[in-house]
């Protein structure tokens, strides 16, 4: 239990994560405007971005640039792991082409239906059927 | 030229697709060329690629000169050198098989539409010949996307189901990242055979990351691929979506999420270590079986010829990722070529459902009455599509039943063999329930009253046009080809593709 | 005995033949010519079998491989004497088939006769194919083939009876062989690794009982078309479809595909010694017993004449079966060439029951009497059909029956003895009175005049012709007897 205990304040950056993901995930089920599911779906992305670029931390050292030393060698562990920030960039622009493609949809909805409200929308749809 | 295909293979649909935008304005005329002309080339380049990898094994292929492990490394093997061939065969024949619907559904977004058909290609194709776990997610998400809009722009309530869809897929494609991230962190790499040799290290066999890893690894994969629970998005969006993107979507995406799943658990996890050490195969197999019994139920219910189909596909999805977690040579023969066969049956099965659509506006079952005596080209395919799914030799679906069923009893999971036999009896009940509507009843007929003759003026034939008729034959004939060539596939492809470990 | 293998495409192209004319006679457009072609496809098929007669004859076998379908186990064809037979009659009765059709079609006008001539030729490859199947996957192709073949022709009418038979039919055949076959067959091929037919069957002692008997039993009721109750009621369903497709498919190519495939897979899988010394041949035997007893039983209550043929039937494919698993020289001897003797007797009776049909519209046994008056010629090949059913001299079922009866003895089983004997007199209690109304009725009773007018030349000749090759097989039994005795003795290892 201890152990736990200790490993859980010294990876809080893991808790914190998992607590953004959830609050997404929630949204994401419950809320019945799509809209704010979207918002939701974005917390949730962004929640795995901070994950990645909070494991690239190391205490105490600095951002990896390296200014010209000559040939001299580069002591990786001196710098912040530089790989995850490049990876979550690119995470970045598929969350927002994500969020693009899930805004452009919800516009269509809205032109069809008048409202953004899941209930709404499927009582319209239920509606229709009964026709 | 020859030595650079496998970058060629995306590289060339990315750019035509640019291409394709820009025409869409300046000469709307040559888009549809251009996009076959992209399609043909990259079904060309597979076949070659594949050949390469029969005559002289796998082709590595390093991203911009940079070896592996710092660079993004392409790796053709065994295994994705056929499932590139179909997956760029199901892209041209369908492009081929739709261009008249095409017309007809997108008259004034064809460009667009294009451009998302071959971006969607890209991603598949990537998927399949990437060997770097991040890049994979980014083709995941770069296929997942192009999907969305892709039925997005179907009919009337396509795109609440398109966003249902992109909801889900975007959890399943991030819990893959996250798993991803956890492997990154265990072991610094994320070139799939460098992790391979980090996992198959003792210290990180039992560490509870990577298992955790793992975990969210499969269960992000299993959400793209809509196994059964996590199969709700998939029955709206293909069948709300139009025709030519459900018959593009249908064979390949569950497909190719199976293909990653394959990849994954083989050349990153490991046999020894996803079959051994976890012990999870059996529940995944129960929760397989689950996915084949439910689904199969679940396609019985069903009105309308679409949304039937779309649940055969989540019960094939169960059939496949069984046969994969049995964990023997038989099972994962049988889960390797049924990616084969199966996109190749669906392929069928969902031109032939969009060509009767093509016709009757409608796809319920009350508006196939008399379908054979009208459409009977059109039928013969689908009769043959149905028997392949059914499994009736000589038909391919047979063949990789015959694996699976095989592999459940070497296995002694008797439990999924029985499922098999149980969804091909349903599948059997599906097929002929339409068959007697579209054989026994005219279109006139409100009940049963039905005499010879009486309704001859309503039988007239009217075919679907040509330009889908024709790939709609080669795709059925290729059913029973297929079949046929079974054993070359298996021997030549399949087997050698299976690590030697697993027995 | 030395027996040889000889390599020829020859089993292929009788397969083949049927399949390619299809085609053809789609692209007809004149009915005549359509059904010349039919003939022209009928007689070559029947010549391609004859010509490997002579090899067969000679003591050896003919073996194809057509693919490798997995590895290790190809689409394969093999001509051996029990193979030969069945093709020999088989393909010789769709020649005398296709004159029938075209009286029985042509005179009720029937629609979409193009599509039942293909389909009809379809149903033959797959008969053939069955028969010259090497192994059991190949068998099972086939057999599924069949099975989709036959059901449009089961269906031909379109209406609500033929759907609902048409379902019934698929119900019983294609989910017995779905259900039961496949899983057999493949636990069979897990376990052994072949599934090659083997005069002495393939399968070793590695098996308990129980697992033995579960997979008899799957295999034996999984190939549903050989009738065995519970799994006869497709058979009835099927009467149906128009009379040419119950003579030659459901009295002859269909369900003698049933028996045969149990057949096969009683010598040719399990092997005599195997199911002796587990003593499973008498379960199979009890259970065709049964069928016997009970089909001739619900025979004697049918009205409608083809109903009570398809009962007759269920029982006499049983007595296949019940010869075959005796495992005695002439019991085995008995129940093969039943098949043949069989085979011209219930289908001349089909073509009786279609030719009455035709001629006067009349379906039910009651409708028929005085019949004879009418319809001579029809009545006494019915009499001759009725009495080669039965096993009377002088008629070719007497030498089956004969064959059979001695198996039982041989056998050391006196209650299939009785059970055979008391089966004859129930078929005899089933036909006899038909016939006997048809011609002695008093005048006030007949509901024909004396007036003779007999069905279409098409319908009548075929049905004089099978019944005379019924009597004359009593007298020149070869050369099947001679086949049959060469498939007993492969499989005894005398």
């Amino acid at each position: 239990m201890e152990q736990i205990v200790t490993a859980i304040g010294a990876k809080y950056n893991y808790i914190v994560y998992v607590i953004l993901m959830m609050i997404g995930l929630y949204a994401m089920i419950v809320k019945s405007n799509l809209v704010k599911k979207i918002i939701g779906m974005n917390i949730f992305q962004t929640s795995i971005i901070l994950f990645y670029v909070s494991t690239a931390y190391k205490t105490g050292k600095t951002i990896p640039i390296v200014p010209y030393q000559g040939h001299d060698a580069v002591h990786a562990a001196d710098y912040i792991n530089p790989l995850p920030h490049v990876l979550m960039l690119t995470a970045i622009v598929v969350s927002v082409a994500t969020l693009g493609v899930a805004l452009s949809l919800a516009m269509k909805i809205y032109r069809q239906y008048g409202t953004l409200e899941e209930d709404d929308i499927n009582e319209n749809l239920r509606s229709e059927e009964g026709k | 030229m020859v030595q650079h295909l496998p970058a060629l293979l995306v590289v060339v649909p990315l750019l035509t697709a640019l291409s394709v935008s820009a025409l869409s304005w300046l000469a709307p005329r040559l888009c549809l060329p251009l996009t076959f002309g992209c399609l043909g080339f990259s079904l060309a380049s597979s076949v070659g690629i594949l050949m390469e990898v029969i005559a002289s094994g796998p082709v590595v292929y390093t991203m911009g000169g940079w070896s592996s492990p710092i660079g993004i490394v392409y790796v053709i093997d065994y295994l994705s050198a056929p499932i590139l061939v179909v997956v760029t065969a199901v892209a041209l024949i369908n492009l081929v098989a739709s261009s008249k619907q095409i017309d007809r559904d997108f008259s004034d977004k064809k460009g667009t539409f294009y451009t998302l058909y071959i971006l969607f290609v890209t991603g598949m194709v990537g998927i399949v010949a990437t060997g770097d776990a991040f890049n994979l997610y980014v083709l995941l998400e770069i296929a997942a996307l192009t999907g969305y809009s892709l039925i997005g722009l179907g009919q009337p309530r396509a795109p609440l189901s398109s966003l249902n869809y992109l909801f889900i897929g975007t959890i399943g494609a991030s819990f893959y990242l996250l798993g991803v991230g956890y492997l990154y962190i265990a072991t610094g790499s994320l070139n799939m055979a460098d992790l391979a040799r980090f996992i198959a290290m003792p210290e990180h066999s039992s560490s509870t990351m990577v298992m955790f890893a793992f975990i969210i690894c499969m269960t992000g994969l299993f959400t793209k691929m809509g196994l059964f629970p996590l199969h709700g998005w998939l029955p709206n969006a293909y069948s709300h979506a139009s025709p030519a993107s459900s018959a593009l979507l249908a064979p390949l995406t569950t497909k190719v999420m199976i293909y990653a799943m394959i990849r994954v658990c083989l050349y990153v996890f490991t046999p020894a270590y996803v079959f051994g050490t976890l012990q999870i195969s059996n529940a995944i197999v129960w929760i397989a079986v689950a996915a084949i019994v439910v689904g199969s139920l679940l396609a019985l219910t069903q009105k309308s010829l679409f949304k039937m189909l779309t649940y055969i596909v989540i019960a094939e999805v169960g059939y496949m990722v069984g046969g994969f977690f049995l964990g023997n040579r038989m099972g994962i023969t049988g889960s390797a070529l049924h990616i084969i066969n199966d996109a190749a049956m669906t392929l069928c099965l969902f031109l032939a459902a969009g060509a009767i659509t093509y016709r009757t506006k409608s796809d319920s079952f009350s508006d196939l009455k008399g379908i054979f005596k009208r459409m009977p080209f059109t039928m013969t395919a689908f009769t043959i599509g149905a028997l392949a799914v059914i499994g009736i030799p000589p038909t391919c679906g047979f063949f990789s039943k015959w694996y699976l069923i095989i592999g459940g009893i070497n296995a002694g999971h008797y439990g999924f063999a029985a499922a098999l036999i149980f969804s091909s009896l349903v599948n059997a009940v599906l097929f002929f329930r339409i068959f007697e509507i579209a054989y026994f009843q005219s279109p006139g007929d409100s009940k049963d009253h039905h005499h010879h003759g009486h309704h001859r003026h309503k039988d007239k034939m009217v075919e679907a046009p040509l330009s889908m008729l024709i790939p709609l034959m080669i795709t059925a004939l290729s059913l029973i080809v297929l079949g046929i060539y079974t054993g070359d596939i298996v021997t030549h492809v399949i087997q050698a593709a299976i690590p030697g470990v697993i027995s | 005995m030395i027996t040889q293998t000889i390599f020829t495409s020859r089993p292929l192209i009788a397969v083949l033949v049927s399949l390619l004319v299809i085609p053809v006679l789609l692209s007809c457009r004149s009915k005549n010519i359509r059904e010349s072609w039919t003939f022209a496809a009928a007689a070559l098929k029947f010549l391609i079998v004859v010509s490997m007669l002579p090899m067969i004859l000679g003591g050896n076998e003919i073996r194809f491989t057509l693919f490798d379908v997995l590895p290790g186990l190809p689409i394969a064809f093999k001509v051996d004497s029990f193979g030969m037979l069945f093709a020999l009659v088989s393909s010789f009765l769709w020649i005398i088939t296709s004159a029938y059709s075209i009286g029985y079609m042509r005179t009720l006008n029937e629609h979409s006769q193009t599509r039942y001539y293909c389909y009809f030729a379809l149903s033959l490859s797959a008969t053939v194919g069955v028969a010259f199947s090497a192994n059991l996957l190949t068998m099972y192709l086939f057999y599924e083939m069949l099975s989709l073949a036959t059901y449009p022709l089961v269906t031909h009418h379109q209406d609500a009876e033929a759907k609902s038979s048409g379902r019934t039919y698929l119900f019983y055949i294609l989910g017995a062989s779905i259900a039961l076959v496949l899983p057999a067959m493949l636990y069979i091929f897990a376990k052994t690794g072949t599934l090659e037919f083997a005069s002495q069957g393939f399968m070793t002692g590695a098996f308990s009982k129980q697992t033995l008997l579960i997979l008899v039993l799957m295999l034996v009721f999984g190939f549903a078309k050989a009738g065995i109750m519970p799994f006869h009621s497709w058979l009835p369903a099927a009467m149906v479809a128009p009379t040419p497709v119950s003579a030659l498919l459901h009295a002859v190519a269909v369900v003698k595909v049933g028996a045969f495939c149990v057949a096969r897979v009683i010598t040719g899988v399990f092997g005599s010694d195997l199911l002796l010394s587990f003593n499973l041949n008498t379960v199979i035997c009890t259970i065709a017993s049964i069928t016997i007893i009970t089909a001739s039983l619900i025979a004697l209550s049918q009205d409608g004449l083809k109903r009570r043929l398809a009962f007759s039937t269920i029982g006499q494919l049983s007595y296949i079966v019940l010869g075959v698993a005796l495992l005695s020289p002439h019991g085995l001897t008995g129940g093969i060439l039943h098949i043949v003797m069989h085979a011209f007797g219930k289908i001349t009776l089909f073509f009786c029951a279609g030719a009455i049909y035709v001629a006067t519209g009349a379906k039910n046994v009651s409708e028929l009497v005085g019949i004879g008056r009418r319809m001579p010629f029809t009545m006494v090949a019915f009499l001759i059909g009725a009495l080669s059913v039965i096993g009377l001299p002088p008629c070719g079922g007497f030498i089956s029956k004969w064959y059979l009866v001695l198996g039982t003895i041989e056998a050391g089983q006196p209650v299939f003895l009785a059970v055979l004997l008391i089966s004859s007199l129930l078929n005899a209690a089933y036909f006899l009175p038909i016939v006997y109304k048809a011609f002695f009725c008093t005048d006030e009773e007949a509901l024909f005049k004396k007036k003779v007018d007999e069905a279409p030349m098409w319908c009548l000749v075929p049905l004089c012709i099978t019944a005379s090759i019924s009597v004359i097989l009593f007298f020149l039994p070869q050369p099947f007897l001679r086949l049959a005795e060469m498939t007993v003795q492969s499989i005894i290892g005398g």
